[in-house]
């Protein structure tokens, strides 16, 4: 199962010879405070098996009640998905036995999703527009978490045993399904991800969910065919899951096309099966074949009752959609007096949503823009990440905004404050405070620091002294270097040329 | 209506996750033939224009509000639990599937 | 025999808040009563005297500082089915899985018990995850009928109604999926009540289906039994199938009843539970409490709920479908039983679990289930099972439009020799034949003791079945029924049990 040997066709050559087909299944966990059936929290990062209950255990005699916010946010979502909201739906139970799931089931919405027939336009890096349907957009829970233990890489191929903890178990997911992507050409893995950017925009934009794909609450599963030119059925799909960046939905799709289409051409049939998609080689490897077909057995769940969503509601919570963010572009690039450029710019660096949440989160535009489009971009090029993958939220950099316009901190300060949220060192005010980074504005430290220096450069004093105020440079370098560049050096001048003065 | 073959059986054992033995792969075939057969009679009744009913009572939209609960401590969690390690269940290996 | 143990609970409870006996009197009592009887019965699987003791001083001390019982019942022991969860004891469901399995938390049932200051004496004993009609599909060995130890005390919730009548409590919880709670209630010469689907929440009962599944009060008199009703009923927001509606005065309703005038009522007598296959006896019994009805004024109805013929067979569609996948999670991975016979993965240890933890039942429910949800079967068996319920649902809906309650025998026979029908699934079915209809529906119905059968001298039960939320007219019915045959006989059918009397 060396995937790395799997014989991959030139890009062009499989454009000339297929067409491909894209279908895309994206789980979003929602950031409600509890989970979809139990009043246990959702925070990321606890301690393994604390936010647990009887129901999210699947203790004997427990019982799902539906979390009414997680009804609201399926909802919004399908309605900003331009989806049909159904006035009556179901959950089902999906009976499959895995270790992560604490019933061997798990409760999900089969043939009666709550959104369906949806559409959403998506504009390509070119300015294009472009239409993805729909199909669904349903509620259900997500699994709890297994540590691989013994063997060499942490995997579960050859693992010993595992450790569970089910704090994730119950958290509520929505699962957006398109409906087959068709007439992409060479565009196939550009619409992917474009597709994945454009809908974690509008989830963030509802506030529903942090959207964190590094953290998991978005993921993506990329089901990819090949149809030879001119041919009217779809080929056999692959699914392709651990595809946990922007980037790596890109890269999934186009990989798989290529090796799919070597496999064609070599006379082969694809396998419809999962894929595992490696971040470090950019290449897919098969999952476990399993001996028998899944048979989920749905049925209805019969612990829970059916939601009926009460159409005034639902024209209610239409009536408050925030504004779509195509829209907002437009609205964005008018209030900032943007060229086409500039906003294009932003809106491929995936920064448009980010400055626009830091302009609300209290920084003025030209400072939010300045640092994500330049600091923040290059160290997101540089970890190979997008932008919004970066660990700082945009309401961190409002703060260290506000700390340099307050005079806490230096330009140079705050890059270091930056630096120290970006390595997990906790928010800006944390950062400051453990890394002692605080502008030194206390007057009477910084007087000191002078006088020191002055004495230790009698000679410089005097130059100053005899009218070239240019020399009393030396000086403030002198204290800047003394107190680890936390002092504000406009304050520092001015002191030094008031101590030369008496 | 279809009976049940042993062969059937033992794809519903391993489905349902019994290992059953050969002797109960024998014995359940015969006694589920004989139940399905009985069971079969529902198909007698029409059915186009019936609906079906999943719930004894008929109630909708019964939500929770998205407060936190007190659960369980992660000791009361594990308390009944065959092997932990570090907080956790500990369980034997997982083979392949869906990571 | 001491009188206190043969005492019903109002009564109990009527010297307990006056002072005349403690609690804790009452309770010590009935534990002697376990010691002395229970190894013969088998209605216990775990009793907890130390706990059930405390409970009685906790009583007894509040009464004695002038407090208000809390409730009509503080005080008064209770026998707990083991099904519902426990953080005090054990709950294994009667399943080897969960043998010595301590729940984290308590059942809605259990806690409104406790804050009723109910004493809960034990855990009893049932078919495997109430999975059964004779109690023999315990893992922990069947509980004997205490009118006749080689017999049967029906099932699933044998353990409770023999407790009851072999006088070891005077109050038993039971859950009632296909008739658990009646047809042992019939077999043992006690009251039995499945109360109206969502009017008893189900959180902490350890699902069997939990579409059909519903607890109940079993008890030796209709009172006793409207009285625990009332301490077990109402809203629960953790069951999310649980009626927010009051609960039916069901109290009031048995006093009312027990006046003995049922003029005006019209009883609707269903024609398809009658004739053959029904023990003569039976029969006999049933009819008599047809007249019984009559004299006491109500108005005889024929009615026809062609149906019911279909109910047995959707039934083991259904129910085995939703415990294919309600026992799913018992694999050996949280909690329970882990069985690994030198298997190496997860999977084959899951299987091998499931393989020694499972009786015959429970694996026979199981892979019918998973046969009838499977992709290619589904319409055929649990699509059309649920049509079937629909079905049920407007021939009851139609009856009770010429009927206020139906009435049938609870069960076609009397109770049988233990080992009969254990290896005979199809024949052990039919004991439900009668009760399953009132679970497809979920509306309520009850069973109350009717008389002797001839031939035999075995318990019959009359089944009253009422409308969703028409507890209070069935309990009247039944009162005024249970008021009349005790009159006629010369008293309560339960002081007629054979003495279980061992030497102390
Ligand atoms: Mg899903
Ligand atoms: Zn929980």
């Amino acid at each position: 199962m060396t995937t790395a040997t799997d014989a991959l066709m030139p890009y062009d050559e499989v454009l000339e010879r297929f067409d491909p087909v894209l279908g895309l299944e994206v789980h979003v966990e929602l950031g409600t405070a509890t989970k979809m059936f139990c009043g246990c929290p959702t925070a990321f990062g606890a301690p393994p098996n604390t936010q647990v209950c009887p129901t999210c255990l699947g203790l004997p005699g427990s019982l799902p009640v539906v979390n009414g916010v997680a009804v609201e946010s399926a909802v919004r979502i399908g309605l900003a998905l331009n989806c049909t909201i159904v006035d009556w739906c179901r959950f089902a139970r999906k009976n499959y036995f895995y270790p992560d799931i604490p019933k061997n089931f798990q409760i999900s919405q089969y043939d009666e999703p709550i959104a369906v027939d949806g559409r959403f336009d998506i504009e390509l890096e070119d300015g294009a527009t472009f239409r993805v349907r729909i199909e669904r957009a349903h509620m259900e829970e997500d699994t709890g978490k297994s540590l691989h233990v013994g063997g060499s890489t942490g995997r579960i191929h050859g693992a010993e045993y595992s450790l569970l903890d089910y704090n994730r178990a119950g958290v509520p997911l929505i699962e957006i399904v398109t409906k087959p992507i068709t007439g992409t050409g060479a565009r196939a893995p550009e619409v992917a991800r474009v597709y994945v950017a454009a809908l974690r925009d509008v989830l963030r934009g509802l506030g529903v969910s942090d959207v964190r794909m590094d953290q998991g609450s978005l993921r993506c599963d990329a089901n990819v065919s090949l149809m030879p030119k001119g041919a009217t059925e779809f080929g056999t799909r692959t699914e392709t899951k651990n595809v946990n960046s922007l980037r790596s939905v890109e890269r999934a799709v186009r990989h798989e096309m290529q090796r799919q289409a070597a496999v064609l051409a070599a006379g082969g049939t694809v396998v419809q099966e999962t894929r595992h998609f490696d971040e470090n080689t950019g290449f897919t490897r098969p999952g476990r074949v399993k001996e028998t077909a899944e048979d989920y057995r749905y049925f209805p769940e019969p612990d829970l009752v059916p939601v009926a969503p009460d159409t005034e509601w639902v024209i209610g919570l239409r009536k408050a959609l925030p504004e779509p963010p195509a829209e907002r572009r437009r609205r964005v690039q008018t209030d900032w007096d943007l060229s086409d450029l500039e906003l294009r710019d932003m809106v491929n660096a995936g920064a448009l949503d980010l400055i626009t949440a830091t302009v609300d989160a209290g920084a003025p535009a030209a400072q939010a823009r300045s640092w994500w489009m330049s600091y923040l971009s290059q160290e997101a090029n540089t970890r190979g990440i997008e932008l919004a993958e970066l660990p700082i939220t945009p309401v961190e950099v409002a703060r260290v905004v506000a700390l340099v316009a307050e005079g806490g901190l230096t330009n140079n300060l705050a890059r270091q404050v930056v630096d120290g949220v970006l390595a997990g060192e906790g928010t800006p005010d944390e950062v400051v405070e453990s890394r002692g980074l605080a502008v030194v504005s206390d007057d009477s430290s910084l007087v000191a620091a002078v006088d020191e220096a002055l004495a230790a450069q009698p000679d410089v004093v005097e130059k100053v002294r005899g009218g070239k105020v240019a020399a009393a440079g030396a000086i403030v370098g002198a204290v800047m270097k003394a107190t680890g560049g936390k002092a504000d050096a406009k304050r520092v001048r001015e002191l030094v040329l008031e101590r030369c003065a008496q | 209506m279809n009976t049940i073959s042993r062969d059937e059986v033992a794809h519903l054992a391993r489905l349902a996750r019994l290992a059953v033995t050969e002797d109960e792969l024998d014995t359940f075939a015969a006694q589920l033939d004989v139940i399905l057969a009985s069971v079969a009679r529902v198909g007698e009744v029409a059915a186009d224009d019936i609906p079906p009913t999943s719930h004894a009572v008929p109630l909708t939209n019964v939500f929770r509000a998205d407060e936190v609960r007190p659960g369980l401590t992660q000791q009361q969690a594990l308390s009944g639990a065959p092997a932990t390690e570090d907080g956790r269940f500990k369980v034997p290996q997982i083979l392949g599937g869906d990571e | 025999m001491n009188e206190l143990v043969r005492s019903t609970a109002s009564e109990l409870a009527a010297l307990i808040h006056s002072g005349e006996v403690s609690s804790a009197e009452v309770t010590r009592m009935h534990l002697e009563r376990i010691a002395a009887v229970d190894p013969e019965i088998h209605a216990f699987l775990h009793v907890a005297g130390d706990a059930a003791l405390s409970t009685a001083a906790e009583v007894d001390a509040a009464l004695a500082a002038g407090e208000q019982p809390r409730s009509p019942l503080a005080g008064v022991p209770l026998a707990l089915k083991d099904v519902f969860t426990t953080v005090d004891m054990p709950t294994t469901c009667g399943s080897k899985i969960l043998d010595g399995w301590q729940p984290p938390y308590d059942a809605t049932v259990t806690a409104r018990l406790r804050a009723a200051g109910v004493v809960i004496l034990g855990k009893t004993n049932m078919d495997e995850f109430a999975m059964g009609s004779s109690t023999e599909h315990s893992a922990f060995g069947p509980t004997r009928n205490p009118w006749d130890t080689r017999r049967v005390p029906g099932g699933s919730g044998g353990g409770s109604a023999a407790s009851l009548a072999a006088f070891e409590a005077p109050l038993a919880m039971g859950t009632d999926t296909g008739g658990s709670i009646r047809q042992p209630a019939a077999l043992t010469g006690t009251v039995g009540v499945k109360p109206t689907y969502g009017g008893v929440s189900r959180y902490g009962l350890v699902a069997c289906a939990s579409s059909l599944d519903q607890a109940g009060p079993c008890a030796r008199t209709v009172l006793d039994a409207a009285l625990l009703h009332e301490v077990l009923a109402g809203h629960d927001p953790l069951d999310s199938t649980s009626i927010d509606e009051p609960v039916p005065a069901v109290v009031d309703a048995v006093r009312r009843g027990a006046q003995g005038d049922l003029r005006g009522l019209r009883v609707g007598m269903v024609k398809e539970f009658a004739g053959d296959g029904y023990q003569p006896g039976v029969q006999g019994a049933y009819r008599a409490a047809l007249d019984q009805l009559s004299a006491l004024g109500a108005e005889l109805v024929e009615v026809s709920c062609p149906h019911f013929d279909y109910a047995l067979a959707a039934y083991y569609l259904i129910l085995p479908s939703e415990v294919s996948s309600n026992l799913a999670r018992f694999d050996g991975m949280r909690y329970g039983l882990r069985v690994d016979n030198g298997a190496a993965t997860a999977e084959e240890v899951m299987a091998a679990t499931r393989e020694a933890g499972f009786g015959a039942e429970a694996k026979r429910r199981i892979m019918l289930g998973t046969y009838a949800l499977s992709s290619g079967y589904y319409e055929a068996y649990y699509g059309q099972a649920q049509k079937v319920r629909t079905l049920i649902s407007r021939d009851f809906t139609a009856a009770f439009t010429k009927a206020d309650v139906l009435v049938s025998p609870t069960a076609p026979t009397t109770a049988f020799p233990i080992g009969e029908k254990v290896d005979d699934p199809l024949a052990m079915y039919l004991n439900d034949l009668c009760t399953i209809p009132a679970n497809m529906a979920g509306n309520t119905a009850m069973s109350v003791p009717a008389g002797l059968a001839e031939e035999d001298g075995l318990p019959v039960g009359l089944q009253i079945m009422a409308p969703a939320l028409g507890e209070a007219v069935m309990y009247r019915v039944a009162a005024a029924f249970e008021a009349a045959r005790d009159a006629a006989e010369g008293g309560p059918l339960f002081r007629r049990v054979p003495g279980l009397e061992v030497p102390a």
